[in-house]
């Protein structure tokens, strides 16, 4: 059987046996170095994205395996960023992957002293109700004076700047048509 | 293969550490852990096995040539990295092969060779290299060895955002850095020097892939003034891997032995 | 900009490479002043000084851009006869209202002219809006010679008189060398052939007078001709990825989409009476009715018809003002019963947290959506009122729901940037477990409460029946299709829903439904246009096929103005958009923001209206005469001239007028919301700011989280100077408290030569530096900065004031036991003589619904 030098395991031996003494050449790979690739070249698809972070709006780009993010990077046809992201863009996989994120609705009780797990949908139409109750026993229709007022001071909204466009429409809309007034976000504060 | 390396203009590094944080990212590097330093903005201190890019933060009660503040002040920084040397301590210290000399010049430790010997740590001028706690084998930047291998640039020269770092074929790198260095000293930067590019002004490195501009003496930085090579000759190299061969051997017999006696 | 915008940078730091002077004014020496030109260390609250300074400086030294600001700017227009100074009335304009604590504008005016804001701002309006705003126009009085002591160049040069090199180092701390450097290298770079540039964040924003911090500048680029012009203008740099959209489409209580106003309940009580006060006789808002019937077309479909007004009737009004902090008061008052709080955290964000959370403890309910609880869904078990024992969780009613939401990976929509483009990002997994979109969220909510109101037939549950609510839903999850959402935003024609194409073809017969019209085009052709991503490297500088930015993907606004008068590039090195004469129309790299076939030398006819107002030399299109404003005649409500005040809590007494604080700011006089002494009180005697950090992110949610982050900055710290260390005690890497009336922190101490104390007035004067991002909950925690801010806030658009305050610091952690805000102060300052904050004249103001004292005419009347 011809010796095959590949197959010695240690590297070392190798060097020796291929007089590669100085341990520069292909010789000291191992078979992992040897095949060593970027894992990007793995991924199923790549999903162009915007870092949700800062106003900047940096060009991000998500690679996906078996439907999991397997890394995020920046975008170098972005026209903004040219492929840089910052620390904390950089950091994003961490922000979408990490272990930190809760994957239930937690409900609290009146006076309760602890968090309870419950189903999304049943919380879902504990909130309608509340919606409703809320904006019936505060439903103001008009001034002293007899103006129109519609609405109601009785429900308020916080929150839109890290939120898609579309996202902050429908909230407007649907808010808005309740009789909502205080509806507010970062932009002012 | 054209030797890549990295060219840190410390000019245009504004500290923001995207370089850090990307390394580790690609790299799944675990956070060493929360630590507050007290020195400036640098809470991650120095380059670790886990961190293979750190950014120095140097306040300096001196002004830096043609800029005006209301009192005399400088902050300087400066992302660290292993120097990837044309000639190496850690590889030539090491006595597994684990650490080779890629197609790329870059000097690369092999994870799946490196026993954890450590005889690596002791032999970098600089610091650089050393051994992860968890699993005990000597890591440090590999120069994103495996995005190369897919003609892609290291992470952390990707995601910086002032081109600071900027990664290619050495040589281009070190015409790059030349003019660089002119345009600053025709500026009136004249203490802007390059620190490591060429082998005569670091004969103990014979100079370095991951090379420097900087604005203050290189101890500022925490760099080495004259860094020297601890191993002068192959041989050490070798003895080092003798001792280490007998000690496998004989690990190897107590190691059958053990079986045999189960 | 370094410190919170890295890649932002990476532009600035080109326009260095290119040879760029980079100037940076901050308190502190950040990440942008290591890399500048020139850092200007400044007493924090004092930039209107500064600037205004440069504005007599400009003016002085004859700088200005004489043919920019005599054809583009409003510098020839005479003021009312009626009009003072606040060099008259040591330190209030014209027309203060005693009684009624707020300004009467209309002395401010035009001579003989009444002339419309901008819409978005005609809510700021404190008296009865005209109804026949900007009609008169043409009966304008011009002196183009700008040397009739009434018109605005004459008043605005007289107002800044004072305001000298001198004046600069006794108020701001800045050594008048320094300070001329400044102001000489912004003039050398403006002009034909070369533009300046201002970048600001919240630093500015955040005073008592933020909406005058940004006028100031406004002055500087008109007078320098920096404005509509290439490498000019005055960016904003917003700090989340979508703020600008929350902007657009407002989540703000004043405004509906593309910057229309909320309803008035005093005044637009019907349709006709909205758009008679709202529209502008002359200028773009003349188009305003198409506007408003088309979003009110989107919003309730087919039940939209002529003969009831478009629905109109279905939209709440307002009374005043409604915005955050008033709200959160009324909520510490028992007045709210349910809270909805999305990506945001004001329990740790916003200014005053114990009364933040004072008021969550009044609600009956609330709903938090976030990546996981946050300091606000959590504070009724672990606030540091809830660890102190003073509150505990039995005592506390509040039904809360936390909801886990999606990331933006795992949603389609857009983005905003700060430059208003709009990018696409799309889905690249499914969220995990109960993960949901907010799409998903508010869609889904909506169609409970249809199903819950279905049978109603009160009318004030119609629009809630009649709302068009039909979105496809996808998949399992039943994600709404957020493509059709922006499919409604961009607008189509009825009834055939083809996609509008530019918001030209907007209309006001029911003929169009448009849900923003700012963002008509973004589906233009059907083709979703913020989703494109031609490579950078493939197209011109101006990449204006990346995204779309509203409007009309306009990338530089009023570039009408890069041309000169007659329609040249004003050099060739400055060429952005021009007239070409021989095809008719204005051309360039970017899409002109004019009408695009009028040539220059138009001028309108005796009699014209709308758009056919706007000559071919008024490249400011929203404003009713088209002219950049150097002198605001009516939008404002604490004066048409920016002027020095002094932040709410001060370390000095104003140098240049005895009015010590902006006359119009609104406070919140109530027992959990105390103030210090005006200035000078002995037991806050240091100046304090608040800022981000590049390694963090606004109160943390998203980045306290991350190892990866907060292993670069671990805890929350101070920065002082080595003198202020000295002076208290303080340790480098110890601990120190920092307090204010309404709460103490503790913080770990970083001494740096970053900071240095300040001599002002023979005085020296020390500044704190406090980072906000941290609180109680998650990986990285310690004290948050807002337990001592205050609620305190600019009246044009009630921002608070977190930027200048005052403060003490001692060596040593933060005492257990109780503190103030949550319930009363508990220490008063004692043995001190309180120094007036405003002239007497101001002193009467009166205090409304929860405290708030504020001049806003519609809040103290109804509601």
């Amino acid at each position: 059987m011809k010796f095959d030098l590949n197959k010695l395991v240690w590297p070392a031996l190798r060097q020796v046996s291929s007089g590669d003494v100085a341990g520069l050449g292909k010789a000291s790979f191992s078979k992992r170095t040897a095949s060593l690739k970027s894992r990007l070249s793995d991924a199923d698809r790549v999903v162009p994205s915007v870092c949700p972070y800062c106003g900047v709006g940096c060009g991000q780009e998500v690679y996906v395996k078996d439907e999991k993010i397997m890394d995020i990077e920046g975008d170098y046809a972005s026209p903004i960023s040219r492929g840089c992201l910052c620390p904390k863009g950089s950091a994003t996989m961490q922000l979408v992957t990490g272990t930190h994120r809760h994957q239930k609705v937690l409900y609290r009780r009146p006076y309760g002293t602890k968090w309870e797990e419950i189903p999304l949908q049943d919380a879902m139409d504990m909130v309608a109700v509340r919606v409703k109750k809320a904006r019936d026993a505060t439903w103001e229709d008009q001034t002293g004076k007899g103006h129109p007022l519609r609405r109601t001071l009785g429900i308020a909204h916080l929150g839109g700047a890290t939120l898609d466009n579309e996202e902050n429409y429908l909230i407007k809309k649907l808010f808005t048509s309740l009789g909502m007034v205080q509806i507010e976000n970062q932009a002012r504060i | 293969m054209t030797a890549t390396g990295f060219f840190t203009d410390t000019t245009v590094c504004i500290g923001c550490k995207a370089c850090e944080v990307a390394c580790k990212q690609w790299n799944q590097l675990p956070a060493d852990g929360d630590f507050f330093s007290g020195r400036s903005y640098d809470n991650t201190i120095h380059l670790e096995a886990t961190t293979w890019r750190h950014v120095a933060f140097v306040e300096r009660s001196v002004p830096l040539s043609g800029r005006t503040t209301a009192h005399p002040f400088s902050w300087l920084f400066m992302s660290d990295v292993c120097k990837h040397c044309r000639r190496a301590g850690c590889l030539e210290a090491c006595p597994t092969g684990a650490i080779i000399r890629t197609e790329f010049e870059s000097v690369y430790v092999q994870p799946d060779v490196c026993n954890g010997c450590g005889y690596c740590v002791v032999a970098c001028p600089f610091g650089v290299i050393n051994r992860r706690q968890d699993d005990g084998r000597a890591w440090k930047c590999t120069l994103c060895y495996d995005r190369q291998r897919d003609g892609m640039e290291p992470a952390c020269a990707k995601a910086c955002p002032t081109d600071s770092i900027l990664f290619g074929p050495v040589e281009e790198l070190k015409r790059h850095a030349e003019l660089r260095l002119a345009e600053l000293h025709r500026k009136g930067v004249t203490e802007a020097y390059l620190y490591g590019m060429k082998e005569e002004d670091q004969p103990g490195t014979e100079g370095l892939h991951a090379f420097f501009l900087l604005l203050d003496r290189p101890e500022v930085y925490n760099l080495p003034p004259d860094p020297a090579v601890p191993t002068k000759s192959c041989a050490v190299s070798w003895g080092c891997m003798a001792l280490a061969a007998a000690g496998m051997v004989a690990a190897g017999m107590v190691a059958v032995r053990r079986g045999g006696e189960k | 900009m370094a410190e919170c915008h890295p890649v932002g940078f990476q532009w600035v730091m080109e326009a260095k490479r290119r040879g760029a002077t980079i100037i940076h004014v901050d308190p502190r020496f950040t990440r942008t002043s290591a890399v500048a030109d020139l850092h200007v260390p400044i007493r924090a609250g004092t930039d209107i000084a500064f600037l205004g300074a440069i504005v007599n400086y400009i003016i002085s030294n004859d700088r200005w851009f004489r043919e920019y600001v005599v054809n583009y700017t409003n510098a020839p227009a005479i003021i009312n006869e009626k009009f003072q100074d606040t060099e008259d009335l040591d330190g209030l304009f014209s027309g203060w209202d005693a009684e009624k604590g707020q300004y009467d504008t209309s002395s401010w005016g035009y001579e003989g002219v009444e002339v419309s804001p901008a819409a978005g701002h005609r809510e700021m309006f404190s008296g009865e809006p005209r109804s026949e705003r900007g009609a008169m126009l043409s009966a304008e009085k011009l002196d183009p010679t700008l040397s009739d002591p009434r018109c605005v160049f004459q008043i605005v040069k007289r107002h800044y008189s004072r305001y000298t090199p001198e004046m600069v180092e006794e108020t701001c701390g800045v050594p008048r060398e320094l300070f001329l450097k400044v102001a000489e290298a912004l003039c050398e770079n403006s002009g034909r052939d070369r533009t300046s540039a201002f970048c600001y964040a919240v630093g500015w924003t955040q005073h008592t007078v933020g909406v005058q911090y940004i006028r100031t500048a406004a002055i500087i680029q008109l007078l320098l001709g920096n404005i509509g012009r290439p490498g000019g203008g005055i960016m904003a740099l917003r700090g989340h990825s979508s703020i600008q959209g929350s902007t657009d489409i407002p989540t703000l209580y004043n405004m509906l989409p593309g910057y229309l106003p909320m309803p008035k309940a005093t005044y637009d009580t019907d349709l006709n009476k909205y758009v008679e006060y709202n529209k502008s006789a002359t200028g773009w808002w003349s188009e305003f009715p198409k506007y408003i019937v088309s979003l009110l077309k989107a919003w309730y479909g087919e039940a939209a018809r002529p003969d009831n007004d478009w629905c109109y009737g279905y939209l709440p009004h307002i009374t005043g003002d409604h915005s955050h902090m008033v709200t959160v008061a009324a909520m510490a008052d028992r007045m709210v019963k349910g809270y909805f709080v999305m990506g945001e955290n004001p329990a740790v964000g916003s200014m005053n947290a114990a009364l933040q959370r004072k008021g969550l403890r009044g609600l009956d309910w609330l709903v938090v959506r976030d990546f996981a609880p946050t300091e606000t869904a959590e504070f009724w078990r672990s606030a540091p009122e809830v660890v102190r024992g003073e509150v505990t969780p039995e005592q506390i009613g509040t039904e809360v729901f936390f909801f886990p939401c999606s990331a933006h990976t795992e949603k389609d929509g857009s983005f905003t940037n700060t430059q208003r483009l709009l990018q696409w990002h799309h889905k690249a997994i499914e969220p995990p477990g109960d993960c949901r979109s907010e799409l998903h969220f508010v869609y889904h909510l909506g169609k409970r409460l249809k199903e819950l109101y279905r049978h109603s037939d009160a009318a004030k549950d119609r629009p809630i029946l009649d709302l068009a609510w039909n979105y496809r839903e996808i998949g399992e999850m039943q994600e709404p299709d957020a493509e059709e959402v922006l499919a409604e935003i961009n607008g189509y024609t009825l009834p055939e829903r083809n996609p509008l194409s530019a918001y030209t073809e907007v209309k006001d017969d029911g003929s169009t439904a448009c849900g923003c019209w700012i963002y008509c085009g973004c589906r233009k052709d059907g083709v979703n246009q913020t989703a494109r991503r031609k490579p950078g490297s493939e197209q011109d500088w101006v990449a204006l096929q990346w995204g779309w930015a509203w409007p009309a993907n306009r990338r530089l606004l009023y570039n009408r103005a890069s041309a000169d008068p007659d329609g040249n590039p004003w050099s060739e090195r400055k060429k952005y958009v021009w007239w070409d004469a021989a095809q008719k129309k204005w051309t360039g790299f970017d899409t002109p923001d004019f009408i695009a076939t009028r040539p220059p030398d138009y001028r309108p006819p005796e009699g014209a209206e709308g758009i056919a107002t706007l000559s071919g030399i008024d490249p400011f299109i929203m404003q009713a005469e088209g002219k950049g404003w150097l002198y605001d005649p009516s939008g404002l409500l604490d004066g048409p001239l920016p002027t020095h005040y002094e932040p709410q809590e001060s370390v000095l007494k104003n140098p240049l007028y005895g009015q010590q604080c902006n006359p119009a700011r609104l406070e919140w006089i109530r027992r959990d919301n105390p103030y210090h002494k005006a200035w000078g009180d002995p037991h806050y005697p240091f100046v304090a700011t608040t800022y981000r950090l590049t390694e963090h992110h606004t109160a943390g949610g998203m980045s306290r989280w991350l190892p990866w982050l907060n292993e670069l900055q671990p805890e929350m710290f101070i920065e002082v100077s080595p003198e202020l260390a000295e002076l208290r005690g303080l340790e480098n890497g110890g601990w120190a408290t920092v307090s204010t009336i309404r709460g103490e922190i503790e913080a770990r101490v970083l001494v740096t030569e970053r900071l240095r104390p300040l001599n002002i007035q023979d005085e020296v004067l020390h500044q704190v530096g406090i980072p906000y991002h941290w609180s109680w909950i998650g990986r990285s925690t310690g004290d948050a900065a807002n337990e001592l801010t205050a609620f305190v806030a600019d009246p044009n658009v009630s921002i608070e004031e977190s930027k200048a305050f005052s403060v003490n610091v001692v060596a040593g952690r933060r005492p257990p036991g109780p503190r103030a805000a949550a319930a009363a102060p508990l220490t008063e300052p004692s043995g001190f003589e309180d120094p007036p904050r405003d002239l007497e004249a101001v002193q009467g103001k009166p205090i409304g619904h929860h405290g708030l004292r504020t001049g806003k005419k519609e809040l103290t009347e109804e509601g």
